[in-house]
């Protein structure tokens, strides 16, 4: 069914002229990001308010950052989720990383922070995939390369202060082999060449690494991949917290997995983290100044958000007073509705800086203070993590109290 | 080498002016002569040996040269002829500065190295030879003609600088990351009879102008090798196609371990491939000891500290006159806001440490269960 409806949109938005791309290896657009038209061309639903309240009501906490601020805005078969975790039917928690670089910045981290809010609210296990033979294929880095990244991404993530007693993390190097190879076998034996270069948009030219690659992706989704873990838990239901653009490798893997006998994953999806020039811009790793990174100094933080940040402001102080700003492409105030944790402070910036009587400059402080208090506390953190502790995370062993 | 004995006899004339071009530097003949201490034509240490055939190599005049050319600032200190590291440092120990211990060695299929260490650094060769992904005892010390052979030095001679010899291009070089701790260190200018001392930086800088890569090591370092641990060295061992660019792009790459500091050397054109990461990479503090993470009074003692700030600032004479006896609810609603995220973050990575631990443990010894 679902099937059938999405080739329907997609032929038509097809007709449309397809100002957006959206898929796992490339973002851009002509304007801003269309979300609905996104969410409509995908097939996802939207988060509303009605699922912010019912998690805050379910896990007896104050709800997350990005879900009060709609950062995480669609989703596939969330309720199901929440529906089955009233019953007492408990889920797990899966994600990941390509580590095509070193330099992290704080749009990378955005998912793994709503994951570990997520794995301590509902008290629930979590894989962490690396996917260094992406990494390896797509951007043509040595083996050993890739490994090497993918350790040291390891780190970063474990700074986000993940529970070792409940996170697995695996590098497809190390791990693919075994049951999750069994069922990545499974699940290529149920797509079609054709039908993973209608979804992925692959050519005769690429190489067969890539064309075989998505199951290595969708694989994790399965309890059975990890009989280490939840073995004798066929039916433990999967969540994906991941950024949009993701959604192609799930789409396939909410195809397949009935035909394989397995629960379809569900998904919770988040926005693109802004690059500091602006929507249109693109945050790219080559660009050190479209994005904060995790090793940034405060000086580099507030000479960054100085310079580059996009303002909505207007060009004169008398007009700024007199319009006010545009807070639709300010991007110190998207910033700081991702990252300023008080809802009321946030409106009132939203009312005086939106008015005109607060100017850039102020807006432009205040979220330097926020994004260095984020990035120290994630610098103090990261010190803090050895390769000892890198090696437990991702030791393949038993999580005996992972639903604690 | 030919003995004066039996050379036929020669002219003075030219004689003296071979003299004062080649053997001067390091000979003297006149009586009560000042700081050139050498023993006069005590020629089986002579750094000038005749050559058989082909190339000389690198000299120490040259490679003196050199440097100043570079505008590399260096103190010489001239002195007899030296064959240990203890003879070395008669002379230039007390002198402040780093002495450096240079071992030459070879592996297996005939790859040489060179450790250059702080005189002190404990080098175990086995340990070096497990990082390097030689196996156990894979690594030895090179045969004393290698040292001729490939170094183009006398015996007692090995030094970084010996790797501006065509000869020894394809030597790895591993130097202490100690040498960065001292102002100036101690080396060898390609003859026993003369010490150096020159920031280890220069040495670098040096190298690196003659094509020649350098890589920082822990040398005391023992990080476990086994199957999920790859040795942490593997890309300093020569590569047999023996091209700079290789080696270029390993070592750009490389994890010295524990030293995120060292940064990869010139990138070239195939290194810049690798990500632009290296730029960014700032240092990271790896100080596991004293952390508050392994050592529960420390960890309180951080709790206490952050509370105790909250605390202080909360109680000010406008708020006790504003909420009156409410005033310690106030403060702990302050203490929960503030605090909450961050004090979970530090309990989490606290838990994490020992379970670290735990697991280090558990994964090295068996129980015996009855």
């Amino acid at each position: 069914m679902e099937k059938i409806k999405e080739k329907e949109k997609e032929a038509k938005t097809e007709q449309e002229e397809a100002a957006q791309v959206v898929n796992p290896w490339e973002v851009s657009s002509k304007g801003k990001i269309d979300y609905d038209k996104l969410i409509d061309q995908f097939g996802c639903q939207r988060l509303d308010q009605s699922f912010v309240d019912r998690v805050h009501r379910l896990t007896s906490r104050p709800p997350h950052i990005f879900l009060r601020r709609n950062v995480f805005f669609a989703h596939r078969d969330f309720n199901e989720i929440l529906d089955a975790y009233e019953r007492g039917e408990k889920f797990y928690l899966y994600t990941g990383r390509g580590p095509s670089s070193e330099a992290l910045h704080l749009g990378h981290l955005v998912p793994f922070m709503f994951t570990k809010y997520l794995q301590e609210a509902f008290k629930v296990p979590l894989v962490i995939q690396l996917t260094d033979d992406e990494k390896c294929m797509w951007k043509n880095l040595t083996v050993e390369e890739s490994k090497r990244l993918a350790r040291e991404n390891a780190k970063d993530i474990i700074a986000c202060g993940f529970d070792i007693s409940r996170t697995f993390i695996f590098s497809d190097f190390d791990y693919v082999g075994g049951a999750f190879y069994e069922n990545m076998v499974k699940v290529a034996k149920c797509v079609t060449y054709n039908k993973v270069v209608g979804i992925f948009g692959f050519t005769g030219e690429d190489h067969i690494g890539k064309i075989s690659f998505p199951p290595v992706q969708a694989v994790p989704s399965f309890p059975s991949s990890f009989p280490h873990l939840f073995s004798g838990k066929d039916k433990l239901r999967c969540l994906i917290p991941c950024a949009i653009d993701q959604d192609p490798y799930f789409r396939m893997t909410r195809d397949v997995a009935p035909r394989l006998g397995y629960n379809k994953p569900a998904l919770i999806e988040s926005l693109f983290f802004p690059a500091l020039q602006g929507e249109t811009g693109k945050m790219s790793a080559s660009d050190a100044n479209s994005a904060i990174y995790v090793t940034d100094t405060q000086k580099e933080i507030k000479t960054k958000v100085n310079k580059y940040a996009f303002s909505g402001g207007q060009d004169s102080v008398e007009n700024h007073r007199k319009y006010g700003a545009n807070l639709e492409v300010d991007i110190p105030f998207k910033y700081l509705s991702f990252f300023l944790e008080d809802d009321d402070e946030l409106e009132h910036i939203r009312k005086e800086y939106g008015s005109g009587r607060m100017l850039t400059g102020e807006i432009k402080k205040r979220l330097t203070d926020v994004l260095t208090e984020i990035v120290e506390r994630h610098r103090a953190a990261r010190a803090e993590v050895t390769d000892e502790m890198v090696d437990a995370f991702m030791a393949v062993r038993p999580l005996p109290n992972m639903f604690n | 080498m030919a003995s004066f004995a039996e050379a036929p006899a020669g002219n003075a004339t030219t004689g003296e002016k071979v003299f004062k071009t080649k053997c001067a530097q390091c000979h003297t003949v006149e009586k009560g002569s000042s700081h050139k201490q050498v023993n006069p034509f005590s020629l089986s240490h002579c750094r000038l040996q005749l050559p058989p055939i082909g190339d000389m190599g690198f000299s120490k005049s040259q490679l003196l040269e050199r440097l100043q050319a570079q505008k590399i600032q260096f103190s010489q200190y001239d002195h007899p002829v030296v064959m240990t590291v203890e003879a070395q440092a008669k002379y230039v120990g007390h002198i402040k500065g780093g002495l450096s211990k240079n071992l030459f060695l070879k592996d297996k299929k005939h790859r040489f190295y060179i450790v250059s260490a702080l005189a002190d650094t404990k080098v175990d060769l086995r340990v070096l030879s497990q990082r390097l992904g030689l196996g156990k005892g894979g690594l030895r010390m090179a045969p004393e003609e290698a040292v001729g052979e490939i170094l183009e030095v006398p015996l007692g001679c090995v030094t970084p600088f010996a790797l501006v010899n065509e000869s020894a291009r394809n030597v790895s070089l591993l130097l202490d990351q100690g040498f960065k701790a001292h102002e100036c260190c101690f080396f060898h200018p390609l003859s026993n009879d003369t010490t150096i001392s020159l920031h280890i930086q220069d040495v670098e800088k040096f190298l690196k102008s003659s094509g020649r890569m350098v890589a920082y090591v822990d040398l005391e370092a023992n990080p476990p090798v086994g199957k999920d641990q790859p040795p942490d060295l593997a890309a300093l061992v020569p590569s047999d196609t023996s091209s700079i660019h290789n080696v270029v792009e390993k070592t750009a790459t490389l994890q010295i371990d524990g030293d995120v500091n060292s940064k990869p050397v010139a990138v070239t054109a195939k290194a810049s491939k690798v990500p632009s990461a290296p730029q960014k990479v700032k240092p990271v503090n790896n100080a596991n000891s004293s952390s508050s993470f392994a050592d529960p009074e420390k960890f309180i003692e951080e709790i206490l500290k952050k509370a105790s700030a909250i605390v202080v600032s909360e109680i000010k004479e406008e708020n006790i006159k504003q909420h009156g006896d409410q005033l310690g609810s106030v403060v702990s609603n302050s203490m929960r806001k503030n605090l909450s995220l961050e004090l979970k973050n530090l309990a989490t990575m606290f838990k994490n440490t020992a379970y670290t631990e735990g697991f280090g443990a558990g994964i090295c010894c068996s129980t015996k269960r009855v």
